[in-house]
């Protein structure tokens, strides 16, 4: 891993990576009628694992981030699967009731969020999983 | 705007298809890269520029009132953004390790597969 | 509960690559288990589909409830269900033969790519929108880009660069062609476009965006000049991946002419028809020619696809009804009879050690029946009666003549002996010549679930050829419904529009 070993970094990230976290699911939340969505939220998350791994590999994800990608496909397939088992067609929306949170706002329960966070963990595992890849190729050639 | 962007779009495309015919590989990838730009500007501008006229129904109106923006080309450019960015996600992965392979990034050695 | 048998074609492979990147851990006969199991699935949703359609005309299916040119279709015509069903044919073939040869250099994603590859390529097929179009061609070629390069060779990374560059570009002006067409039109559905373009008329832009298609799926056909990816990719992948991209990724580039240049263009026939024969013509040559120069099994086979689809693309230049069914059956033909020549290449290679001819040899002394079982498919390839090959090829001879195009049908026929000359040549190598190594030459053992998808595609070939009348009556059909696309248009917008859902 490359060496950032700077004291600014790992001060930075220790503030940085629990409000990304915080940020990707806010993004994810608010997505269905203002700018937000499961992409762009799982972006966030994943630059936020590869700061943390960045600053201290030990604490790079343990999990298979290509599983979290397969658990997103199926629950986005899930959502659009959902009005089919109920016999209407593929993709239309089904909504039941809504929540508030606090600077969320109102969200709207329904197959399109579930979509959403399919797309959020397809996004977040192959992001990180690309750029931790990445990062650990490029310490090959660089050693 | 109208008449900037389609001159914007010749200049992507002439740099483009210049790097594209380059034989260091990481100036192929620029040039496609600029390739692709230039096709989703193209599908933006084709699509029709106006600005301040947001494509949304008034909350007491059935239909939209007055000229409004076409969101329809902004959604197709956004996905092939996203295509673009994956497929170019990929490509930088697959020169990075070919380099280390071939120990090569000049195309004219990649010819073991056209024997 | 309406059973959906359009949506399902999509949905199952991609429940498969779900699961299988969710058991990346487990071993590698459970992926390969679960990847039969979605083939078979396939298969069945396949005959299903194709049944409906056959008997209930034109399916379409508006995903989310959206009324049809706002949301999108999903559309099966004749056509479209005949793809499907070879696809989920050939997959199952390939899957099966897959399981036998080991796939263990993909490093556990083998499957989930494999089951990626075929959502993009049903996708392609039934999709009733342009920009869908260009989604799922990008799913399918991403899928393809990771096949190339995953064993991880040398030869493996720079064909998979070439591969990748040139896609990318076709890609490139397949959006270009879109920007211009929405711009014109404001639509991309296929059926809406269809309408819109009539009315406009002749129109230079309109003829731009049509070559600028041209381009894009010709590049990802392989047809002349833009082939030159394809022989320089397909050999170094192992035989199981290139038999399904010899069948199947080129066909959706014609299916994707086929379907825009007869729906969408349908008014621009007779700027398109010349420079489609064109194409076709010199396609079949240089392919055929390149073909006779190489001495490596599959590299031969590479440029054989180049030629055959020449054939396709000149019955999609005549633009008659009967031509296009020559299309629709060679289509058809060609992706079983070419997998399976992939196929069986693979399993010389596995018995003599190699696919290079210099180093095969004496097979039929020690494998008559695979001699037999490789006649099969490459005399098919020539267009010998009474195999598949043959019909094909005749219905379009039949055409040309009929509409006076004499020199396309000579070229065409002259290609078809250069054909037999290549196929002759793998048998003389392969299987007639003494082993050049004598008894040192290797003579392993081929599992059986290598041989049994040859066996089967071969028996697909000779039942073409012995009961060509039921399946020319199904292109013909199919043609009926691509020279005459009010049903379909119809089965997208219907004249008294379905209430929009509520969202």
């Amino acid at each position: 891993m490359n060496d950032f070993r700077t004291s600014i970094l790992p001060a930075a990230a220790r503030l940085v990576v629990p409000v990304q976290c915080v940020f990707s699911i806010y993004l994810l939340l608010r997505g269905h009628n203002l700018p937000g969505g499961g992409f762009i939220g799982g972006l966030v998350l994943a630059s936020a694992l590869v700061l943390r791994a960045m600053v201290a590999p030990s604490r790079a994800p343990k999990f298979d981030l290509i599983v979290l990608s397969g658990i997103g496909l199926l629950v986005a397939l899930a959502s659009a699967a959902m009005p089919w088992l109920g016999g209407g067609t593929f993709f239309t929306g089904l909504w039941g009731g809504q929540i508030w949170l606090p600077t969320v706002g109102k969200i709207k329960l329904g197959t399109p969020l579930l979509f959403d966070i399919g797309v959020f963990l397809v996004v977040t595992g192959v992001a990180a999983k690309l750029l931790l890849v990445l990062m650990s190729q490029t310490d090959e050639s660089d050693a | 705007m109208e008449n900037l962007l389609p001159i914007a779009i010749g200049i992507l495309i002439a740099c483009g298809s210049y790097l594209c015919m380059r034989r260091n590989l990481v100036r192929v990838l620029l040039g496609i890269m600029l390739f692709s730009q230039a096709a989703n500007l193209l599908i933006f501008t084709a699509a029709g520029l106006s600005s301040g006229q947001p494509p949304i129904i008034a909350p007491d109106k059935l239909t939209i009132a007055g000229p409004h923006a076409d969101p329809l080309p902004q959604a197709l450019v956004l996905t092939a953004i996203v295509i673009g960015f994956a497929v170019l996600a990929f490509a930088i992965a697959l020169v990075l390790r070919a380099y280390h392979k071939t120990g090569s990034d000049d195309l004219d050695t990649f010819r073991r597969s056209d024997s | 509960m309406d059973f959906q048998p359009i949506a399902l074609p999509i949905a199952l492979p991609l429940l498969a690559v779900g699961l299988l990147l969710c058991l990346r851990r487990a071993g590698e006969p459970v992926r390969h288990a679960i990847n039969i199991l979605s083939c078979v699935a396939q298969a069945v949703v396949a005959v299903i589909l194709y049944l409906r359609v056959s008997a209930d005309g034109v399916q379409a299916l508006r995903s989310g409830s959206w009324p049809a040119p706002f949301g999108i279709t999903l559309v099966a015509d004749l056509f479209s269900a005949v793809m499907v069903l070879v696809t989920a044919v050939i997959g199952l073939g390939s899957a099966l033969y897959a399981a036998g040869y080991g796939t263990g250099k993909f490093r556990g994603y083998f499957a989930p790519l494999y089951q990626a590859l075929l959502l993009g390529v049903n996708g392609s097929f039934l999709t009733g929108d342009l920009f869908n179009l260009y989604v799922w061609f990008e799913v399918m070629l991403m899928s393809s880009f990771v096949l190339v390069a995953l064993p991880g060779g040398r030869p493996q990374f720079e064909a998979a660069v070439k591969y990748l560059t040139l896609n990318f570009i076709a890609s490139a002006f397949f959006l270009v062609g879109l920007g211009v067409l929405y711009g014109m039109t404001g639509t991309l559905n296929m059926a809406d476009l269809s309408v819109k373009i009539a009315a406009l008329g002749d129109n230079g832009l309109i003829l731009s965006s049509a070559v600028l298609f041209l381009v894009a799926f010709g590049i990802k056909a392989g047809v002349f000049p833009f082939y030159f990816w394809l022989p320089s990719s397909y050999h170094v992948t192992p035989t199981p991946v290139a038999a399904l991209f010899a069948g199947l990724l080129t066909k959706v580039g014609v299916y994707a002419c086929a379907r825009v240049f007869t729906l969408v263009y349908g008014g621009q026939q007779e700027f398109l028809a010349p420079l489609l024969l064109a194409i076709g013509v010199l396609t079949m040559i240089t392919g055929v020619f390149g073909a006779a120069s190489q001495f490596f099994i599959p590299r031969i086979l590479s440029f054989h696809i180049i030629s055959q689809i020449g054939y396709m693309i000149i019955g999609i230049g005549f633009f008659t009804r009967a031509a296009l069914a020559a299309t629709v059956f060679y289509v058809v033909h060609h992706i079983l009879v070419k997998a399976n020549l992939f196929l069986i290449g693979g399993v010389i290679g596995r018995r003599t050690g190699s696919q290079e001819l210099s180093m095969t040899g004496g097979l039929y002394k020690k494998a008559p029946w695979l001699a037999i079982l490789f006649l099969i498919p490459a005399m098919s390839l020539g267009g010998i009666p009474p195999l598949s090959g043959f019909f094909a090829k005749f219905v379009l001879v039949r055409e040309g003549l009929a509409i006076g195009q004499g020199w396309v049908i000579a070229a065409a026929l002259a290609v078809g002996l250069l054909t037999l000359y290549s196929m002759v040549k793998i048998w003389n190598e392969a299987f007639w010549k003494d082993a050049p190594l004598g008894d040192r030459q290797p003579d392993r053992k081929v599992p059986f679930l290598m041989l049994a998808p040859c066996v089967a595609l071969a028996a697909c070939t000779i039942t073409f050829g012995i009961f060509p009348g039921v399946f020319l009556d199904v292109a013909d059909r199919a043609a009926a419904q691509l020279t005459d696309p009010t049903a379909y248009i119809e089965a997208v917008l219907p004249s008294s529009p379905p209430s929009p859902a509520e969202p």
